[in-house]
C-alpha cells in the first residue's frame, strides 16, 4: 500500500514538472499561450514567428536549465546532509561553490583589467565561456584541494568544517578584491552572483546536461553507500563500508552537480537545503533509492515555479533567481518544520 | 589450543590509540583471547579501563597496536571491510537519529554486506530479516520510526540487525546502559538464549556485575592498568580476582553472599536465629541498620524468626524484655529507639 502512495506521488510530480515547465515557457514579458507552447515544443512549428523564436532560443533552454539546477542542487544537498549527518548540509558546504565564485572572481575583478573587461562586453556576461571556465577552474580547483584533503581526514565532521573554512578563505579572497576593485566591475560581479539561468544555451546547455548526469549517475550508484551512512560512519564501517571511499565518491559527486551549475548559472542558494527536507516529508522514506530521484522531481518542480515567479508579467525586470529560491524555499522549509516537528532529523 | 569451536583468537594483541607520533597505548597487552562458538563473554572493567578501545579492535573498526586477531583462521588485516562483515556484527552506543528510518529498513540495513549494489534484497535476505525480526521479538515494532522507540525498544531493534548480518561473531558495546532493570533482564536473556541456539559467539561489555555473572560463560575482566583476567565467573569469584579488582576502590565484594557489601562499617553486634527467607530479609534489614549479624562475642539483642501457617513472627530478646513483633519495619523502630 505504502508502496502504491509512493508510485502515486510520483506521478503526481511528474504531471506537475510537465506544468510548471509549460508555465515557465509561457509566462513572462511577452506572454505565449500554453497550447502555442505545447505545438512548437512538439511540432517545431508556430503561426507566429516571434513566439517560435522565444520559446526555441530563449526560453526552452532556460527552463532546462532550471530543471538541471533543480536536480543538481537537490540531490547535491541530499548527499550533504547524510554524509555529515546535518540538516544544514547543502552543497555550499564543500567550498566548490565558493571556488566557482572564486574564479569569476579573479577574471571579473582580478584581471581588473581591460583585457578581461573586454571578452566579457564582446562575448556577452552571463553566457559568456570565460566566465564559465573561469567559474570551472575554481570549483575543480577547491574539489581536488578538498579531495586531497578528504582522504587523509578519518572523520566527516572534520570534512564539514574544513569545507566550510575553505568557504571562508574563498570568499574573504573574493572580499578583498572587491575591496580594491573598481566599483563598476564589482557591480558586474553581483550581478553574476544573484545567479541567472538565463545564459545557458546551444553547447552550454550540453556540457551542463552532461556534468549534472555524470553526477546524477554517481549519486544513484552510491544509494546504498548513503543508506548504510544514516547509521553512522561506525556502524556503516561495520556492515563493510569504506567510509572514505565512499566519501570520496559522494564529494565528487556533489561537486560535479554544485560546481557544475554554479559555473553555468551563478550561485543559486537554498534548494540544497530545501527540496531534501520537502521530499523526506513527502515521500517519508529513508531509502537513497527513492530520495534521489523523488529530490529530482521536488528540486525541479521548486526550480521551475521559482523562474517563473521572477518573471510574473506586469514586471517588466525579470528578478534574479537566486533572490526568489529563498524567498519561496524558506517559507517552505518553516511550513515543514512547523507541521512535522522534524528538521533535527535528517534521514 | 584453538579448536574446531573456535571462531576469534588473538596473539600478542595490544590495544590503544595513537595519537599523531606519541604512542599511548590504553589496554596494555598482551592478550591472548578466545571466543567460542556459542559462548556469551562479558567484558568487565571501570570507565576508562578501554572495554570499548577492546572490542572496537577486536571488530576491527580501529587497528591493534600490535599483535594479530584471527578471525574462523584468517587474520582480519587481510580480510575487506565485506568479507569482514560477513563475521563480526556489532551493537554500539551511537544513537540512530534519522527520522525516516522505519525499524524494518533499518533491520535490512543488516544484509548491507550481501544485497546488491543497489541494495535491493532477494527472497533469501528477506527472510534472514524476518528470522532476525522474529528471534528478538519485536514483530509489533516494524513499522514504527527510529525515533518513536523507547531506549528498550531501540536496544533489540539494533540487535536484530546485528542478527540479519548473520555473524558467526556478535559484539555489543554496553547494551544494557540507558535502559530500565526489566529490560536490561529481558535483553541478557535474549542474548544468553541466542548464544546457546544459534551456536554464536557473543561478547558484550557491560557494568552490569550481577547480571554478567547469571548469564556469562565466561567473563574478561579488564583492570585500569591494562591488565585482562579471564575465566569462568565463578571461578573467578572463587579465586578472588573480584575481591581484588573491586578492593583498591573501597568497594567489597563478599563471596559468601555473592553481592558487593554497602554496609561495611557496621559496628553494633547482634544475634540472629532462625532460617529460610525471612531470616535472610531479616539479616540484610538489621545490616542496614548498621549492625554486625552473628558474629562471635557479645550481643545486647536477640532476634528470632520464626514461621507458622504463613504467618512469620519476629521474637526480640533483650536483656530484661521480650517482645514479639508482626514485621520488620517495626522491629527496626523498636531496635532504633533501644539504640537511644
Amino acid at each position: 500500500m505504502e508502496g502504491t502512495l509512493k508510485k502515486g506521488r510520483i506521478i503526481g510530480l511528474l504531471l506537475l514538472l510537465l506544468l510548471a515547465f509549460l508555465l515557465d515557457i509561457s509566462i513572462g514579458s511577452i506572454k505565449i499561450p500554453l497550447g502555442e507552447v505545447f505545438r512548437i515544443l512538439f511540432s517545431f512549428h508556430s503561426e507566429n514567428s516571434t513566439w517560435q523564436f522565444i520559446v526555441e532560443k530563449i526560453r526552452f533552454p532556460k527552463a532546462c536549465t532550471a530543471v538541471l539546477a533543480g536536480f543538481g542542487l537537490s540531490v547535491g544537498g541530499l548527499q550533504m546532509q547524510t554524509l555529515f549527518r546535518n540538516p544544514l548540509a547543502d552543497p555550499a558546504v564543500l567550498g566548490v561553490t565558493s571556488g566557482a565564485n572564486l574564479g569569476v572572481a579573479s577574471i571579473m575583478l582580478a584581471g581588473g583589467g581591460s583585457a578581461s573587461l573586454y571578452a566579457i562586453k564582446e562575448l556577452g556576461f552571463s553566457g559568456s565561456w570565460l566566465i564559465t571556465c573561469a567559474a570551472c577552474a575554481g570549483a575543480g580547483g577547491v574539489m581536488l584541494l578538498v579531495l586531497a584533503l578528504s582522504s587523509r581526514l578519518n572523520s566527516n565532521v572534520m570534512m564539514l568544517i574544513i569545507g566550510i573554512m575553505i568557504g571562508s578563505i574563498t570568499l574573504s579572497v573574493i572580499s578583498i578584491w572587491q575591496y580594491l576593485s573598481d566599483p563598476d566591475l564589482v557591480k558586474e560581479y553581483l550581478l553574476w552572483n544573484f545567479g541567472s539561468l538565463g545564459g545557458v544555451t546551444g553547447s552550454q546547455l550540453v556540457i551542463l546536461s552532461l556534468v549534472v548526469a555524470a553526477g546524477l549517475i554517481i549519486a544513484f550508484l552510491s544509494s546504498k553507500k548513503l543508506d548504510a551512512l544514516l547509521l553512522g560512519e561506525n556502524y556503516a564501517r561495520s556492515m563493510g563500508l569504506t567510509p572514505k571511499k565512499a566519501r570520496i565518491i559522494i564529494i565528487c559527486s556533489t561537486s560535479l552537480l554544485a560546481g557544475g551549475i554554479t559555473a553555468f548559472c551563478g550561485p543559486i542558494g537554498f534548494v540544497g537545503i530545501a527540496v531534501p527536507h520537502i521530499t523526506r516529508s513527502l515521500f517519508n522514506t529513508s531509502s537513497h533509492r527513492i530520495l534521489i530521484p523523488a529530490c529530482c522531481l521536488v528540486g525541479s518542480v521548486l526550480m521551475l515555479l521559482c523562474d517563473t515567479a521572477a518573471q510574473l508579467p506586469g514586471f517588466q525586470t525579470v528578478l534574479p533567481i537566486n533572490i526568489i529560491t529563498a524567498l519561496i524555499g524558506a517559507p517552505l522549509v518553516i511550513w515543514i518544520i512547523l507541521h512535522k516537528n522534524n528538521l533535527r532529523n535528517f534521514g | 589450543m584453538s579448536s574446531d569451536l573456535t571462531l576469534l583468537h588473538t596473539r600478542d594483541l595490544q590495544t590503544g590509540y595513537l595519537s599523531g607520533s606519541r604512542r599511548t597505548v590504553i589496554t596494555q597487552g598482551p592478550l591472548d583471547l578466545e571466543i567460542l562458538a556459542g559462548q556469551l563473554i562479558c567484558l568487565l572493567g571501570p570507565n576508562g579501563a578501554g572495554k570499548s578501545t577492546l572490542l572496537r579492535t577486536l571488530a576491527g573498526l580501529q587497528p591493534a597496536l600490535q599483535g594479530s586477531i584471527e578471525i574462523e583462521g584468517e587474520a582480519t588485516k587481510r580480510l575487506t571491510p565485506v568479507q569482514l562483515a560477513k563475521k563480526v556484527s556489532l551493537v554500539l552506543t551511537d544513537r540512530v537519529a534519522s527520522s525516516n528510518l522505519t525499524v524494518y529498513s533499518l533491520v535490512a540495513l543488516g544484509r548491507y554486506p550481501y544485497s546488491s549494489w543497489l541494495g535491493l534484497l532477494s527472497e533469501a535476505d528477506k527472510s534472514v530479516i524476518e528470522w532476525a525480526v522474529s528471534m528478538t521479538g519485536i514483530e509489533s515494532l516494524i513499522d514504527r520510526k527510529m525515533h518513536t522507540l523507547s531506549d528498550g525498544e531501540n536496544q533489540k531493534v539494533m540487535l536484530a540487525r546485528a542478527l540479519a548480518q548473520d555473524t558467526p561473531i556478535l559484539m555489543l558495546d554496553e547494551p544494557t546502559a540507558h535502559l530500565d532493570l526489566p529490560s536490561r533482564i529481558q535483553l541478557m536473556r535474549l542474548l544468553h538464549r541466542l548464544a546457546r541456539q544459534t551456536h554464536k559467539g557473543i561478547l558484550l561489555s557491560t557494568h552490569e556485575l550481577d547480571l554478567a555473572l547469571q548469564v556469562a560463560g565466561e567473563v574478561w575482566l579488564l583492570q585500569p592498568g591494562g591488565q585482562l583476567h579471564r575465566g569462568a565467573p565463578e571461578d573467578l569469584v572463587l579465586n578472588g580476582v573480584f575481591e581484588e579488582a573491586f578492593v583498591k576502590d573501597g568497594v567489597l565484594y563478599d563471596k559468601a553472599a555473592g553481592a558487593f557489601i554497602i554496609h561495611s562499617d557496621n559496628t553494633v553486634p547482634i544475634t540472629l536465629t532462625g532460617s529460610g527467607v525471612a531470616a535472610f530479609w531479616t539479616q540484610r534489614a538489621l545490616q542496614r541498620q548498621g549492625f554486625v549479624v552473628n558474629t562471635p562475642g557479645d550481643s545486647l539483642h536477640t532476634v528470632h524468626v520464626s514461621e507458622e501457617g504463613g504467618v512469620i513472627r519476629w521474637r526480640l530478646e533483650g536483656k530484661d524484655q521480650t517482645q514479639i513483633y508482626g514485621s520488620i519495619g517495626t522491629l527496626l523502630n523498636v531496635l532504633r529507639f533501644r539504640e537511644k
